[in-house]
């Protein structure tokens, strides 16, 4: 009911009584703003209201979300793409054609609740009824001591885990474990190293990586965005077996201790084949040696290749040979001092067996019949600053690159001080050690035409670029030299019709723990590549303390025992590679002016 | 004519709910299928990876070699030999015989068939 400004009554009231009547008007103006300004405030914070409820509601809503986020249990997501999601937690290894090196399987783990076991006593002699390795008595004791939780084996076979599962008891509980499998057994096993459970869990466990590849590219192999694709190694699965068996043979066929052996790609560096016996199984990893006195080299896991750093012998010959027709010092036909025995102060040089091939010898025969003295005059002649520049530059100073987690610990042993009598010894390959695989990669450095590449266990797509450390010129006389090792040197038992083998043998004596060499024990090494028209293949084959019995007299020398062995490896292994032998044209026939 | 309106709207609101309700449960079963597809797929996988293992643990050079060993007298199959590489003139080709010639035929040519040429 709305009030009139100036009602008629009053107003007439007023007038009589004489009053003002507009006071009335101001009054009843006053009262009508008053309630108009009531009601205005009234929707005003009714307003600020609805507001505040708005506000809360929207960021209640949010803080619930998140608060209902943060509590819940993670699940996959339902929705995703098959195939989006890890198949396996640690990659696949394959050799260089794809064939399966090291997979993954689905097994489990056992473990219980002795807290929840019905009947402890009769389950711990069930399960020592299945295990034979567990004691009855020990796993009653674990079961019935109060705690309540006992890992019982890290991985079943399910034939176990059935056995397993009928004993029925609520307290045996299985855990789903990634189990790392080598399906070819020992073959490639330096290479491949081994894995063991890292971190474990009830519902799954870490593989990590122990050894080998394995722990070399351990983050490759546990990369998630690289779980489904295989890791590619150069191995060849066949190669592989091949110079394991000839190698396995021939080791024991000459009583070695042990014997290592490196097939290599010389332009690209790729390691084809890489054997060290005695072998091991990577499925069941044997324990490192514990005996202090042990040499690492008597454990079956010591990689003779990579790991055994040792004296080369002659094989280094070549080098000095190599590095003075570099330099221009001297031609494959030049004559060199070759007199023995050579003195050099108060230290003598003798050729082996006390033979003397002087007083002169052309530098390729120096080779050829592996003369220390003549190697000694070719050295002194580069002198021992250039030498050390140029062993640096093959890669003897440092580790060699190669994807192992025990290529960074061979490091080889140099000589302190250089002066020249080191200069002498270090060219016949004595006073500096270094591994198989470090003469892997510089005699792959002479067979490819001049240049150091990189060693590696993984397959490459291409050619790889390198330093060049000499003239293709120079690499090849040096191939020459060494193929005339074989034809009419010490490698003679080297020769392979058809693959022009070229390559130079070494005999070491071995180093006594105490200082000095042993008389009787020595490191065979022979350093061969072919063919020696186009050389491809870098081999090197190492004996340890290998004796060829078979004649009436025992042989120590690398011609009677690594090379052989090497001859027959490349025999077995060039068809298997495509190698076409080549017939090498032979000698032109001679006339020989004959009178009727 | 707001009367009609409000009845359309409140049919339009059942049919939307109805829809709803239905697209909902649509999507819960499509949902448990790729669950239990995906569990397969798992599954599968799973027994791949142990063919795959299975395959190469069958074909593991060490096991090739002892069955061509034990069946040799069946398979004959030795070791690679470079003496196995051949000359592609050395391929014996199956001698090529031709069929008689049973009935008359006509010889052309442009030289006069000489009597050894019949």
């Amino acid at each position: 009911m709305r009030t009139p400004l100036r009602p008629l009554a009053r107003i007439l009231q007023a007038r009589h009584d004489g009053e003002n009547p507009d006071v009335i008007e101001r009054e009843n103006l006053r009262v009508r703003h008053e309630a108009m300004r009531e009601k205005s405030r009234g929707r005003a914070q009714f307003r600020l209201l609805m507001l505040c409820v708005a506000f809360v509601g929207a960021f209640g809503t949010i803080g619930a979300r998140m608060g209902l986020l943060a509590a819940t249990e993670p699940s996959e997501p339902r929705t995703s793409a098959p195939g989006a999601e890890i198949i396996a937690q640690r990659a696949d290894i394959t050799d260089r054609n794809g064939r399966i090196l090291a997979t993954n399987m689905t097994t489990h783990a056992l473990y219980a609740h002795p807290k929840v076991m019905v009947d402890p006593k009769g389950v711990a002699a069930k399960l020592a009824g299945i295990f034979p390795d567990l004691d009855a008595g020990t796993l009653e004791r674990r079961f019935t001591d109060g705690r309540s939780f006992v890992w019982i084996r890290k991985v079943l076979s399910p034939e176990q885990m059935q056995l397993v599962h009928e004993i029925g008891d609520p307290g045996l509980l299985f855990g789903p474990r990634e189990l790392r499998l080598y399906p070819n057994g020992t073959l490639a096993a330096h290479v491949l190293g081994g894995t063991s459970f890292g971190a474990e869990g009830v519902h799954s466990a870490e593989v990590i990586g122990v050894a080998g590849v394995e722990k070399a590219l351990d983050a490759r192999l546990r990369d998630p965005a690289q779980g489904g694709t295989a890791l590619a190694l150069s191995i060849d699965l066949s190669l592989q077996a091949t110079v394991e068996e000839v190698l396995g043979a021939g080791m024991s066929m000459l009583n070695a201790k042990g014997a290592a052996a490196i097939l290599m790609d010389a332009r690209t560096g790729e390691i084809l084949a890489l054997a060290s016996l005695p072998t091991f199984d990577p499925n069941d990893r044997p324990s490192p040696l514990v005996d202090k006195d042990a040499e690492a080299g008597d454990s079956p896991l010591f990689n003779r290749a990579v790991q055994g750093v040792y004296e080369l012998g002659s094989t280094f010959k070549i080098f000095a040979a190599a590095q003075a027709m570099e330099l221009g010092l001297v031609g494959p036909d030049t004559m060199v001092d070759a007199n023995a025995p050579m003195t050099w102060g108060k230290h003598k040089i003798k050729e082996f067996e006390g033979k003397n091939y002087g007083p002169l010898l052309s530098v390729s025969d120096v080779i050829a019949k592996s003369s220390n003295v003549g190697t000694a005059h070719i050295a002194l002649m580069i002198g021992p600053l250039r030498q050390q520049a140029f062993l640096k530059a093959l890669g003897f100073f440092e580790p060699t690159p190669v994807e192992l987690i025990e290529a960074p610990g061979a490091r080889p042993l140099i000589p302190k001080k250089w002066p020249e009598i080191v200069t002498i010894t270090t060219s016949y390959g004595h006073g500096l050690s270094a591994s198989p695989m470090h003469l892997a990669a510089a005699y792959a450095a002479i067979a490819n035409g001049g240049v150091m590449i990189k060693p590696t266990l993984l397959k490459r797509d291409g050619p790889t670029s390198g330093v060049r450390v000499m003239t293709e010129e120079t690499a090849a006389e040096a191939v020459k030299m060494l193929r005339r090792v074989v034809t009419e040197g010490t490698a003679s038992l080297g020769e392979v019709p058809g693959y022009e083998v070229a390559g130079k043998t070494g005999t070491a004596d071995k180093p006594k723990a105490t200082g000095g060499y042993y008389d009787d024990k020595v490191i065979n090494t022979f350093a061969s590549m072919f063919p020696a028209s186009n050389p491809q293949y870098v081999l090197i084959v190492t004996l340890d303390e290998p004796l060829d019995t078979t004649m009436s007299e025992d042989r120590r020398t690398a011609g009677w025992t690594s090379v052989p062995v090497a001859a027959e490896i490349i025999r077995r292994i060039a068809p298997l590679m495509g190698l076409r032998p080549k017939l090498e044209p032979a000698a032109p026939v001679e006339l020989t002016a004959v009178k009727n | 004519m707001r009367p009609v309106l409000y009845v359309l709207s409140f049919l339009a609101l059942i049919a939307l709910g109805f829809w709803a309700y239905r697209e909902n449960y649509a999507t819960q079963a499509a949902l448990k299928e790729v669950e239990t597809l995906q569990r397969q797929i798992v599954g599968l996988r799973e027994g791949l990876a142990v063919q795959r293992a299975e395959w190469a643990y069958l074909n593991r050079p060490d096991r090739l070699r002892q069955l061509s060993a034990a069946n040799f007298d069946r398979l004959g199959l030795m070791p690679m030999e470079p003496s196995q590489f051949g000359q592609a003139a050395e391929v014996a080709y199956p001698a090529v015989t031709l069929p008689e010639i049973s009935f008359t035929i006509d010889i052309q040519g442009t030289s006069a068939p000489t009597e050894e040429g019949l």
